[in-house]
C-alpha cells in the first residue's frame, strides 16, 4: 500500500528525499564504519588489484623470487608460519578430548576455528605462490610423487583441513539449529581428534623436513637432521601461545560474548597453559641445543649469523620460557600473556630464518620481498580476521549455546 | 650403526604394510646405480676456451627463443659477472680467474649434472622428474604444479623457473638432449659443436676410465679429482680440471651421499607414526576416560553414603 502511494507521488518523494535509506538503515550502515573496517577495506582495496596483477602478469611481476631463491615471503610466512600458528587446534583438542583436562573446554572451539581458518588461508597463500595453482589436486589424485616430503605435507594439510572443518561442525549445526546433525558431529569428536593429532604430528614435522634435502643451502646453525622434531616441538609451543594470545584479543574485541565468563577461572586456565608453555619451550630449547652440538657449530657463533642465532635462541625461546615459568609460579597472568606474544614472535622468526634469512645466506643477490608480496600477505591475514569475526559473531564459539550440552 | 638403521627401516616398512599405507614412500624412484651404461658427459675444463658456442647450440636445440647470431656469443663482456642457468640458457659458461698474471683463466660450463640419484626427482611431489634408463634426468612439464621444491632440493642449483609466464610457468633445465639420445641421433648439441672437444659424450664407465687415463698421463695438468664420480652419490656429468674444484665455484659441501637419502629417514617414519601415535592417543583417552568414570562413580557413592560418618575421602 505504501509503495502504491509512493509511486503516485514520485516527484514529491524525490524532493522529500525519501528514496534515501531510512534513518535506521543509514544508522545501520554507519555502524559499519569502525576503525577496523576502514583499515580492512583499505587493505582489501590495495590487495585486489595486486591479486589481479599476480594472476594476470605472473610471479615475476609481483615477487622478487629468483632462480637461486625460489621460496619467499608467501612460503616463509603465509605457509610455514601459518601452519605453525594454527597448531592451537590440535593442541587444545587433544588436551580436552584425549587427555581429559575438561576445564580447558572453553578454549577448544576458538582454537579449532583459528586452526581451521589458519589452514584455509595457508592454502589460499599457497595458491598465490604456486606456478600453476589450478593443478593443486595433481599430487593427490593425478600424479602422486610418493618420495617427496612435500607430498606428505600436501596430503596431511588437505586431510587436516577437512578434519578441522568437521571438528568445527558442531558449532555450525548449533547455529543452524540442526540438532540431529550436531549429535552426529559430536559423536565423531574423539576419532577426529586422534586423526587430527596424527596428521598434525606428521605435517608439522614434515614442514621442517622439507629443508632436510638442502644441507648446503641452509645456514649450518639452522640446518639439522632434527629439523622435523624441532618444527614439531615449536609448533606445539606456538599452538599454546596462540591460544593465549587469541583468547586475550577475543576477550577485548568480543566483550559481549564473554560477559558470563568467570574471570578467575579464565585466569587459572591461562596460568595452566603458561605452565605447559614453559615445559614445551624448555624441551624445544634443549632440542635446539642438541641439534647445535650435533653440528659442531661453535666457531660459527662469533659471526653475524651466530649473533642472530643467539638472538633467536636466548631472546625468543629461553626468555619466554623463563617468563612462562616465573608467571606460572607466581600467578602472574599478564606475564603469561607477554611470554605468549614473545613466543609467537619467536616462532615466526624461526620460520623466517629457516626459509628466508638463513636460506642461501651466501647467495650473491639476497632476496628481499617485493612490496606486492607484503600486500598479499597482509590481505590474506586481514581476510582471515574478517572471516573469524563473521563466524564468532554468529556461531557459538566464544560462548556455549545454552540449548546444548557442552562437548567434552 | 648401518645395520641398526637397516633393521629400523625394515621394521618401519613392516609397520607400513600392516596399515596398508603408502610404504613405497620409503623407496626411491630410481634404481640404485644401474649406472655403467648410462649416457654421460665429461667436460675437460683445461681445454675449454670460453667460446660459448655450446650456449648457442644449446639454445638452438632446446631454447624457447631464437639463439640469435652465433658471432654475438664471442663478446667477452658477459664474463664480467658470474651467471647461472636460467629459463632461457640451460647451460652457461663462466670465467674464473686469472688470479695471477702468469695464470690462464679457467672457463667453467655448468648445466644440470644428471645425478645418478637425483634430489629433484625425490623432492617432486607430482613425480614430474625421472631418471631415464638412458641416463639423463628428465622433467615433465605436463604434471608440474610450479611449487619449485626441486630448485630448493638441487645441490647444484640448476633447475630454473620461468617466473614471467603467468599461465605456463615451468622448470627449465638441461635434458642432455634426451630426444636426440633416444632416437640415437648422436651426441648432445653442446658436445657436437665444441671446437676444442672439451666435452666428450659416452657411457659413464667409459668416461670415468678416460678421465683417469687423462689424469694419469698428465698429472701436472690436472688435479687428481673427477668431479661427479662420487659427488652427491655420483652424477652423469663429469668434470676434470687443472685447479681444485672449490676454486672454480663448484659446491664444496655436497658430500658423497645420494641426496634422496636425506629425507628417506623421515618418510620411513611415517607408517611407524601412523601405527604408534593413534594407539598411544587412544590409550591416553581410555586412561583419562576410565579415571573419570571411576571418579564419578566414587562421587555417586559418596553422595549416597555421605550421611555415614567416616566416609569422606
Amino acid at each position: 500500500m505504501m509503495n502504491h502511494a509512493g509511486h503516485m507521488t514520485t516527484s514529491a518523494t524525490l524532493l522529500r528525499g525519501d528514496w534515501l535509506p531510512r534513518p535506521s538503515v543509514r544508522g545501520h550502515l554507519r555502524s559499519y564504519v569502525t576503525p577496523f573496517n576502514v583499515v580492512a577495506a583499505a587493505i582489501l582495496c590495495i590487495g585486489a588489484p595486486v591479486t589481479v596483477n599476480r594472476f594476470v602478469n605472473g610471479l615475476a611481476a609481483t615477487t622478487n623470487l629468483t632462480d637461486d631463491v625460489p621460496w619467499g615471503l608467501w612460503i616463509g610466512f603465509d605457509v610455514l608460519c601459518g601452519v605453525a600458528l594454527a597448531a592451537g587446534g590440535f593442541v587444545m583438542a587433544a588436551t580436552v578430548h584425549l587427555f581429559g583436562l575438561r576445564e580447558y573446554q572453553p578454549l577448544v572451539r576458538p582454537a579449532i576455528l583459528t586452526g581451521f581458518l589458519g589452514y584455509f588461508f595457508v592454502v589460499i597463500g599457497l595458491m598465490y605462490d604456486l606456478g600453476r595453482p589450478w593443478r593443486l589436486p595433481f599430487p593427490m589424485v593425478y600424479s602422486p610423487g610418493v618420495t617427496s616430503v612435500m607430498f606428505e605435507v600436501a596430503w596431511c594439510v588437505a586431510l587436516y583441513l577437512t578434519v578441522q572443518f568437521l571438528e568445527f561442525c558442531p558449532a555450525i549445526f548449533e547455529w543452524l539449529g540442526l540438532r540431529r546433525w550436531r549429535a552426529w558431529a559430536v559423536w565423531l569428536t574423539t576419532g577426529l581428534t586422534v586423526f587430527g593429532v596424527l596428521l598434525s604430528t606428521l605435517h608439522q614435522s614434515a614442514l621442517g623436513g622439507l629443508f632436510l634435502i638442502a644441507p648446503g643451502k641452509l645456514h649450518p646453525l639452522w640446518y639439522s637432521p632434527y629439523l622435523p622434531l624441532l618444527f614439531f616441538a615449536s609448533a606445539v609451543a606456538a599452538g599454546i601461545a596462540m591460544v593465549i594470545v587469541e583468547s586475550m584479543l577475543s576477550h577485548r574485541v568480543f566483550r559481549s560474548h564473554v560477559e558470563h565468563h568467570d574471570e578467575r577461572q579464565m585466569n587459572r586456565l591461562v596460568l595452566g597453559l603458561g605452565r605447559a608453555g614453559a615445559i614445551v619451550l624448555m624441551a624445544y630449547f634443549c632440542m635446539k641445543c642438541l641439534a647445535f652440538a650435533h653440528e659442531h657449530g661453535w666457531h660459527l657463533l662469533r659471526t653475524p649469523y651466530g649473533y642472530w642465532w643467539l638472538v633467536e635462541m636466548l631472546g625468543f625461546i629461553l626468555c619466554p620460557c623463563m617468563m612462562y615459568a616465573i608467571a606460572a609460579r607466581r600467578g602472574l597472568v599478564w606475564l603469561v600473556r607477554v611470554a605468549s606474544v614473545v613466543t609467537v614472535l619467536g616462532i615466526v622468526l624461526n620460520r623466517l630464518n629457516v626459509s628466508i634469512i638463513a636460506y642461501r645466506w651466501d647467495a650473491a643477490r639476497r632476496y628481499v620481498p617485493d612490496w606486492q608480496e607484503f600486500v598479499i600477505t597482509i590481505t590474506i591475514v586481514t581476510t582471515g580476521l574478517i572471516m573469524f569475526r563473521w563466524i564468532v559473531n554468529r556461531m557459538p564459539v566464544l560462548h556455549d549455546d545454552p540449548r546444548y550440552e557442552p562437548v567434552h | 650403526m648401518s645395520l641398526n638403521r637397516r633393521q629400523f627401516l625394515k621394521c618401519m616398512g613392516l609397520a607400513g604394510v600392516s596399515t596398508g599405507a603408502a610404504a613405497s614412500t620409503a623407496e626411491a624412484s630410481t634404481a640404485p646405480h644401474a649406472g655403467n651404461d648410462w649416457h654421460a658427459m665429461l667436460t675437460d675444463l683445461t681445454l675449454c676456451v670460453g667460446c660459448r658456442k655450446c650456449e648457442w647450440a644449446c639454445r638452438k636445440a632446446n631454447g624457447p627463443t631464437d639463439p640469435g647470431p652465433i658471432d654475438a656469443y664471442d663478446d667477452p663482456s658477459v664474463f664480467e659477472q658470474r651467471r647461472r642457468t636460467n629459463s632461457i640458457s640451460l647451460t652457461v659458461v663462466n670465467r674464473v680467474g686469472p688470479t695471477r698474471d702468469d695464470e690462464k683463466p679457467t672457463f667453467v660450463k655448468s648445466q644440470c649434472m644428471h645425478c645418478c640419484e637425483p634430489a629433484c626427482a625425490s623432492a617432486c611431489l607430482v613425480g614430474a622428474y625421472r631418471k631415464s634408463k638412458l641416463g639423463p634426468v628428465i622433467y615433465d612439464e605436463s604434471v608440474c604444479i610450479g611449487c619449485r621444491y626441486c630448485m630448493v632440493a638441487c645441490p647444484f642449483d640448476m633447475p630454473a623457473f620461468s617466473y614471467n609466464s603467468p599461465t605456463r610457468p615451468a622448470i627449465h633445465k638441461c635434458t642432455m638432449c634426451f630426444e636426440r639420445l633416444a632416437k640415437g641421433d648422436g651426441a648432445p648439441a653442446c658436445a657436437s659443436i665444441c671446437p676444442v672437444e672439451a666435452i666428450t659424450f659416452g657411457k659413464r664407465s667409459e668416461l670415468l676410465a678416460l678421465a683417469r687415463r687423462k689424469i694419469a698421463a698428465e698429472p701436472k695438468r690436472y688435479v687428481n679429482h673427477i668431479f661427479g664420480e662420487y659427488e652427491a652419490g655420483g652424477t652423469c656429468w663429469l668434470y676434470i680440471a687443472g685447479r681444485p674444484f672449490e676454486e672454480l665455484g663448484f659446491p664444496a659441501n655436497v658430500g658423497t651421499r645420494p641426496y634422496p637419502e636425506l629425507t628417506k629417514g623421515l618418510l620411513s617414519a611415517v607408517p611407524f607414526i601412523q601405527v604408534i601415535w593413534p594407539a598411544v592417543l587412544m590409550g591416553a583417552y581410555a586412561f583419562s576416560h576410565r579415571r573419570e568414570t571411576a571418579t564419578s562413580a566414587n562421587d555417586a557413592r559418596d553422595t549416597t553414603e555421605g550421611t555415614e560418618p567416616g566416609s569422606e575421602s
